[in-house]
């Protein structure tokens, strides 16, 4: 061995917190990314209690203008880059490799690099609470307000810095599916082979790449402006706020559909599977998803139809805005076409899919109400538009992801989620969501404007106040039976086996959880829904083994996996550090970007070779693979009970 | 097991529900409502949206009650573990379904675009023409052609069309009388233009829409609707010099210069323009943002301490009386200010 390769040895261990820490392993890292962005949930959640606290009579004084103002402010970041675009990441990676046929994504240590870096992202945004206040300017952060005239602290600082460290984990991440998705897909999936979730994905991340950049402009500008003295948004020196509002929603937009599809791929996935039929005009639903993500692009002045921009452009943004519901209605009716005539299994996660397109529905139609400029201009900044947002990323995003967990959750875990806890947090969160959200369409009406801290008993707004508060709360309790169904599940031995749904899909195809490398042989994919279509080819159905499809067995497989590292964590540290830096030394942002440099250095320096050849998971990987098929789900079940043995 | 009759009477509960919540919503006697419309602006928006409500309400009627329908017509019946047809498409469907959206969309779009532009020509472009300011936290209202300054209480002749131009001294706000038109932003470097016209004399609540900062939630105005004869009075009263003090005013107005307020507020001809003109300050119904009503209890609270009474407001950070301990003002001073300023009639 080569000294440079011994100076960088590459970790080897699979166990405890290091073995979580130095992971390279997409199903690991979906993990993480569930784990630590349903945290951020939780959160952004906490911070959404207190607004409704404050809210739920006239003239309360729970907390400060001040602080309510932070409270909206990192409620809307948390819940958008915090929440449900991670939540959405997890599902990518712990899904996306097992729904190709791939042993992981392209680049292993830029996946782990993706996670950590969002990580250092939100504990450095939330840190800003601790650290002088937190932003205080809106998720949208309009200029000037947030310029240095009209704001002072750090707040907005975090914020930037915040936003840009996200937007490289968001980036780093999107790159890494979009390669994935085109170049892992197992032999025979050509692209309309490819499972409604995997398409989804791949537009979510193309989309991605052709936002994020927008949006590090606008904060580079931002910080310009408010670090270094350029007025990019200063009106007497010639800049214009409007600039901002144009290239933050040229953004803002696309991100709309970038926490929406894939919540639109993951209940494509699950209708099918529990009205035992295949989606309903397959071609059709991606098109729409396709025009969706490219008419996300010609939208975004639909949320500025108050700023001026004269009746030719509004009328221009009104009619594309409502042609973007054309597409949307189309996936509707293609869903309702998926259950018409099948056999629908009401579990929790169907009936999370269920709620998601009804709430979508809803969220929809209030949508096309605001889409006239006209229309909207007795609507924007009411309530109103936070009851649209809310039946979009609550009853849209949230209810699809609740869907896929308890969906996916047996795949993850092994284990199964109890099905009556399941249907009575169905049954809260479905209650509790329309309690605290359609009350808003009625203050919205009312005229009751959003981000006030506090409103008069005079203004008529008290009683729908009031019931939405109540059903917040009801959300509150929803999310609780939901952690005690997963703890209760954590207890119990796997029952959930390789295939509980009688799934259509390439990951229902191995065992549950799936061993490191997935699949011991790679599938030959011969149809959509391939999975499905071995197990009722005519034939009987087949065993369910590892790798599925009819392979021929006993051919000598190489199985490579990617070899771990611990540089992805240094490299994001080194972020981290330099952010903190750009606010309270210099000394710290030279400090962490020769860390993050160092740490990409070495990246690239790190032996190419995979696992050591002793390494026990390649032994076992190996040997699985030279079992003939029908005898490796026994071996792969006897090597699983023996290391769940080991842990204890 | 849930049975199918549950499902039906629930079912017709929550449309029951969600009716008499609809109603009763529409029936809101809230000044902020834009149902009840009181001008031809707010007129026209409240009827498009009406239209559109029903459009969407027969949509969701439609699709909606398909999806629950075929939710519950085709669960899985007990011990059937039979597979149902696989059905995977069906062209003319599709088509179907592309085509009926847009039909809707038509009808919707049509009235939308009439309203854009309705909102953005003014109906009469020679009436009356007032340039209102935002500021953090206040509103003022021009008069160029009377030479009025005002803040906070827009006074307007009913029946007749105003046409406004909306500007911001620095953040961007929005202006909004929901009763009489909808709302458009205030962008600082940019002149937007809105019109509205009351159909009766009255008073009609308005509030900056766009978060503006701390005290954004208290960023209130009125527009009061005067028969012409009255606004004639009102402009001719507003335009007369302000009223010289008498008794404890002048102890006032001598206060007023030596603590510096004048450095804000202009009475007259002098005074800086930061913060609202005073000179018929007297003559307004409330003040801060107005969410206080302009009586002598407030005043003296308000005077006192800015900041309990408006968490944010520019004043008590920036005017040396509360800044600045040795400028402080006794109780008795603070009376003498409020007596001053309850004499600018």
């Amino acid at each position: 061995m080569v000294s440079i390769s011994s100076v960088f040895e590459r970790p080897t261990t699979y166990k405890g917190i290091a073995g979580w820490l130095v992971t390279v392993d997409h199903k690991r890292i979906g993990i993480l990314y569930g784990v630590t962005a349903f945290i951020f949930f939780m959160v952004g959640g906490l911070e959404a209690l207190v607004m409704r606290w404050q809210l739920a009579r006239p003239e309360m004084t729970a907390v400060t203008p001040e602080v309510y103002n932070q409270m909206f402010t990192m409620h809307g970041t948390t819940m958008i880059f915090l929440a449900i675009m991670p939540l959405g990441a997890a599902f990518f990676n712990f899904i996306i490799p097992l729904q190709i046929g791939a042993r992981d994504v392209a680049f292993p240590r830029l996946n782990a690099f993706s996670y950590w870096t969002f990580l250092a992202g939100g504990i450095f945004l939330n840190s800003s609470w601790f650290l002088g206040g937190a932003p205080n300017a809106g998720w949208f952060g309009y200029a000037p307000q947030t310029t240095k005239l009209f704001n002072l602290g750090y707040g907005i600082d975090f914020w930037i810095m915040g936003l840009q460290i996200l937007g490289i984990a968001s980036l780093a991440a999107a790159f890494n599916f979009i390669v994935t998705i085109v170049n892992l897909r197992a032999p025979g999936m050509s692209l309309m082979k490819m499972p409604v979730f995997t398409w989804m994905t791949l537009l979510t991340s193309i989309l991605l790449v052709l936002a994020f950049p927008v949006i590090t402009v606008a904060l580079i500008l931002l910080l310009m402006d408010r670090s270094y003295g350029t007025l990019f948004f200063t009106t007497s020196a010639g800049g214009d706020p409007i600039l901002w509002q144009h290239l933050f929603w040229v953004f803002g937009h696309p991100e709309v559909y970038i926490l929406i599809l894939p919540a639109m791929g993951i209940v494509s996935e699950v209708l099918p599977t529990f009205s035992k039929k295949p989606l309903f005009g397959y071609p059709v639903v991606i098109l729409s998803g396709i025009i969706i993500a490219f008419l996300g692009w010609a939208v975004w002045s639909h949320h500025m139809f108050t700023v001026g921009l004269g009746p030719i452009a509004n009328a221009a943004f009104t009619i594309t805005t409502m042609a973007i519901a054309i597409p949307t209605g189309v996936k509707i009716f293609n869903w309702i076409g998926t259950m018409w005539k099948g056999s629908l299994v009401l579990n929790s996660a169907m009936l999370f899919s269920i709620g998601f397109i009804l709430m979508f529905i809803i969220g929809g139609l209030s949508g096309v109400m605001h889409s006239s400029a006209s229309s909207d201009a007795q609507q924007q900044d009411t309530y109103f538009i936070v009851a649209h947002i809310h039946y979009v990323l609550f009853g849209g995003s949230i209810f699809a992801i609740f869907s896929g967990i308890y969906y996916w959750f047996p795949k993850m875990t092994g284990k199964l989620l109890s099905e009556t806890i399941g249907k009575i947090h169905f049954a809260l969160t479905f209650a509790g969501f329309n309690l605290a959200f359609f009350p808003m369409h009625f203050l919205g009406l009312d005229g009751m404007p959003r981000r006030v801290y506090s409103y008069e008993s005079a203004m008529g707004w008290d009683l729908w106040n009031f019931v939405s508060t109540l059903g917040a709360f009801m959300i509150g309790v929803s999310i609780l039976v939901f952690l005690h169904n997963v703890a209760k599940s954590m207890r119990k031995p796997n029952d959930a086996g390789n295939d509980p749904w009688n799934g259509r899909t390439l990951e229902w195809s191995i065992s549950s959880p799936p061993p490191v490398y997935n699949f011991a042989h790679i599938p030959q994919v011969k149809t959509l829904d391939d999975w499905w279509n071995t197990k009722y080819s005519g034939k009987k159905p087949l065993r369910k083994v590892a790798g599925g499809s009819e392979q021929p067995s006993g051919e000598a497989v190489h199985i490579e996996l990617p070899g771990l590292s611990y540089f992805p964590l240094f490299a994001s540290l080194g972020l981290l550090i330099a952010a903190y830096g750009m606010m309270f030394s210099l000394v710290l942002v030279v400090l962490g970007m020769l860390l993050t440099m160092a740490s990409v250095y070495a990246w690239s320096l790190e032996p190419a070779e995979e696992h050591s050849p002793s390494d026990p998971l390649s032994l076992e990987a190996k040997e699985i693979a030279s079992l003939p098929l029908d005898a490796r789900t026994d071996r792969i079940a006897e090597l699983l009970k023996s290391s769940q043995g080991r842990k204890k | 097991m849930i049975s199918k009759y549950f499902i039906q009477k629930l079912l017709v509960v929550c449309c029951l529900a969600a009716t008499i919540g609809l109603l009763s919503a529409c029936a809101s006697d809230s000044p902020m409502s834009t149902f009840g419309a009181q001008g031809p602006g707010a007129a026209q928006l409240e009827d498009l949206f009406i239209l559109i409500f029903w459009a969407a309400l027969v949509v969701f009627v439609i699709v909606g009650g398909g999806l629950v329908f075929t939710v519950v017509r085709f669960r899985q019946k007990p011990g059937d573990t039979s597979l149902p047809p696989q059905i995977h498409g069906h062209r003319n469907l599709e088509i179907a379904w592309t085509i009926a959206p847009i039909l809707v969309l038509i009808v919707i779009a049509i009235p939308s675009i009439d309203g854009i532009f309705a909102l953005a020509n003014s109906p009469d472009e020679d009436s009356l023409t007032v340039t209102v300011t935002g500021h953090q936290w206040w509103w003022e209202f021009d008069y160029e052609d009377e030479d009025i300054v005002t803040a906070n209480e827009l006074h307007i002749p009913a029946n007749t069309v105003v046409n406004l131009n909306i500007e911001s001294s620095d953040v961007i706000h929005s202006f909004w009388v929901p009763k009489l038109q909808g709302k458009i932003d205030a962008v600082p470097g940019h002149s937007n233009f809105l019109w509205l016209e009351a159909d009766e004399p009255g008073t009609y609540l308005g509030q900056c829409l766009e978060f503006c900062g701390e005290a954004h939630a208290n960023m209130r105005f009125v527009v009061i609707a005067d028969s012409l004869e009255g606004f004639e009075d009102w402009k001719a009263n507003q335009r007369a010099p302000a009223n010289t003090p008498s008794g404890r005013a002048i102890s006032g107005s001598q206060l007023f210069l030596s603590k510096g307020c004048i450095a804000c507020h202009k009475i007259d001809s002098t005074g800086g323009t930061i913060g609202p003109n005073l000179t018929h300050f007297a003559s307004r119904g409330t003040f801060a943002g107005s969410i206080l009503e302009n009586t002598r209890g407030n005043l003296i609270k308000w005077v006192t301490d800015p900041e309990s009474m408006k968490a944010g407001n520019q004043m008590s950070a920036q005017a040396p009386v509360y800044t600045n301990p040795d400028m402080a003002m006794t109780p008795e001073e603070v009376s003498h200010i409020v007596a001053y300023l309850q004499s600018l009639k």
